[in-house]
């Protein structure tokens, strides 16, 4: 099978073939949300992915984790055609979501469905308000705005925390606030699949937690991706882990399996501290 | 004992209380005291403008008081001195100017820094930088031989036959007048809102540009609702730094502005404005109260760009969105 070639690729990629090699077993029973097949990167004629495959399984916080430039920010960065704004990108393969190709749809609306978190806080200049209606009032709102508001805020358990000034400037708040702010704006058009990009590493321990905490209470919201260079952070939060070096996918694991026995000597040599 | 007396002049917190002569042989009180001289001197020089454009015009400011604001009739041979058309057309043309040129360099700064292949934007930016660099007697010329002569064929009879029933585009089309000028200058003025919002447009953090378009905003969308937004204050230095312009400006509008101190209601009409009397009137100004009406409308002048850039300023503070005022800035 041509993966490089994008129509030659079934639609519907029998489970089977996305249990490649570096991945273990998984539970059966799983429905994935995402499913990546065979992606080839390339920022020019340099290579930084190589042959992945992997499934974002539906209502799990699935996280990659590994040393400086192994990919996973890329990696993340394909699921919402993300990288489509660095020039030179390029992909190879196949990313499905709810069994449709990501590449071959209108990548707004796939933004929708897909939200990201980025490593630093971003919030807009606005306020907090107007910061979580941005992404409602561009794509519509079944609810009214301030409920939608509200209950933004209240899944990124932020509200009790600014329901009282709602409209100061979002910079007002502490580092670790506008980040949940983001989480809040990103959850506001109701994605159904949340990606985080380290979302933790410029946030202090406090605040850390808190994100932890309330991204394992998200996902009965919405399936999760989060990219973190913290191992225990990983263990502590995900489902699934999927460990990548130097552009591969070198084991994907459900994660107390690749935290006690990890399949790989590279794994073992990673999480164990030897390297990263 | 002695390793306590030596340890404590060293420990550096205690900055304070070191003496004035040490603190200058280390330099730090040596550069404070001379950049802030340099700072200084900005002051300096603006006091020492007002206060040399003040002493110079007493002789009209005893005679006419405010009526040299009020009044139209400029008669040298009469004595009678008034600032009023002058006023009008230094407002009214740089007013044309920024009208024209406000969404044409905005438009044009969005493209280069947003839309634009790299490559084309830097090449585009260098003969933007040309241009801003350019004499204005260059612009005047071009006022002249090009401006001047589509005016008076194709323009202002075009606009005659579409929006003549306004008062802005009646009367006869001489080619020269307040819409001539006010066309040149924004010639003039265009490559620096261009040149200076293209580097505050490019110099929007790449996550904001992110952030909106992760919610699936268009590109378009993350433009002109978050990234513009977020360069408001810059592009608004650049529309400033158009104004001043726009309102110093001699030498080009003097070659087109016709030249007659005139308040009408029509752009088609020839004018005169504060820069390009003083430049024509200052060398053959006979007797004293002549001279020193000149000094005058210099001191208007620089009120005058005083008061619109205040103005300016005040209208942005009340148009900013809430929230966004304690930001970045």
């Amino acid at each position: 099978m041509h993966a490089s070639v994008r129509p030659a690729v079934p639609v519907n990629i029998p489970p089977t073939t996305v249990t490649s090699a570096a991945t273990r077993e998984m539970p059966a029973a799983l429905s994935m949300r995402m499913t990546i097949f065979k992606v080839n990167f390339y920022y020019g004629s340099k290579q930084t992915l190589f042959d992945i495959t992997l499934g974002i399984a539906t209502n799990k916080v699935t996280a990659l984790i590994g040393p400086s430039g192994c990919g996973k920010s890329t990696l993340i960065r394909t699921l919402n055609r993300m990288y489509e704004t660095v020039r030179n990108a390029r992909l190879e393969g196949e990313i499905l979501l709810d069994g449709q190709s990501i590449l071959a749809q209108d990548v707004t609306s796939l933004r929708r469905r897909v939200g990201m978190v980025f490593q630093r806080p971003n919030p807009f200049p606005k306020s907090i308000f107007d910061n979580v209606a941005y992404g409602l009032r561009i794509n519509g709102s079944k609810l009214p705005l301030s409920e939608a508001v509200e209950k933004s805020l209240r899944h990124a358990a932020l509200w009790e925390e600014v329901k009282d000034h709602l409209h100061k400037s979002a910079y007002e708040l502490s580092g670790g606030q506008q980040q949940r702010l983001c989480i809040a704006r990103a959850l506001a058009v109701e994605p159904e699949v949340l990606l985080l990009d380290e979302p933790c590493s410029a946030l202090d321990p406090i605040s850390t937690a808190k994100i932890e905490e309330l991204l394992v209470q998200l996902k009965d919201l919405c399936t999760i991706v989060t990219v973190t260079h913290n191992m225990q952070q990983a263990a502590r939060i995900s489902d699934f882990t999927a460990f990548l070096l130097v552009g591969q996918l070198i084991e994907f694991s459900p994660t107390p399996q690749l935290f006690t026995t990890p399949g790989d000597p590279r794994t073992e040599a990673y999480i164990t501290g030897r390297f990263g | 004992m002695t390793s306590t007396t030596t340890t404590v002049p060293s420990a550096g917190p205690v900055a304070g209380s070191r003496s004035f002569l040490s603190r200058l042989r280390e330099g730090d009180e040596i550069a404070r005291v001379i950049t802030f001289l340099f700072a200084a001197s900005v002051v300096l020089v603006t006091l020492l403008l007002v206060f040399e454009l003040w002493q110079g015009s007493v002789l009209p400011r005893h005679k006419f008081g405010f009526n040299f604001f009020r009044t139209s009739v400029w008669d040298p041979i009469f004595d009678q001195f008034g600032a009023l058309p002058f006023i009008f057309g230094t407002t009214v043309t740089a007013g044309v100017a920024l009208l024209i040129a406000v969404p044409l360099g905005i438009g044009a700064a969005i493209f280069l820094a947003e839309l634009a292949p790299a490559r084309l934007s830097d090449t585009l930016e260098f003969f933007i930088d040309l241009l801003a660099a350019v004499p204005s007697v260059i612009y005047g010329l071009l006022g002249v031989f090009i401006v001047v002569p589509l005016m008076r064929e194709y323009i202002q009879p075009g606009l005659k036959n579409t929006l003549g029933f306004l008062p802005l585009f009646q009367g006869p089309a001489y080619g020269v007048g307040f819409l001539t000028a006010g066309v040149v200058l924004a010639i003039m003025v265009i490559p620096y809102i261009i040149s200076v919002s293209r580097e505050v447009l490019l110099s929007v953090p790449r996550d904001q540009r992110e952030a909106a378009l992760s919610l699936g905003a268009t590109r378009w969308e993350s433009t002109w609702k978050v990234v513009v937004p977020f360069a408001r204050t810059g592009i608004f230095g650049s529309i400033f730094l158009a104004l001043a312009r726009a309102l110093g400006e001699t030498m080009a509008v003097t070659m087109v502005i016709g030249n007659t101190p005139t308040i009408s209601a029509s752009l088609f009409s020839p004018g005169y404005s504060i820069a390009a009397v003083i430049a024509n009137e200052f060398t053959e100004a006979t007797g004293d109260l002549y001279l020193q009406s000149l000094i005058e409308l210099g001191l208007v002048l620089f009120l005058l760009t005083f008061i619109l850039n205040g103005l300016a300023r005040l209208l942005i503070l009340l148009t900013s969105q809430r929230g966004s005022e304690m930001s970045h800035v």
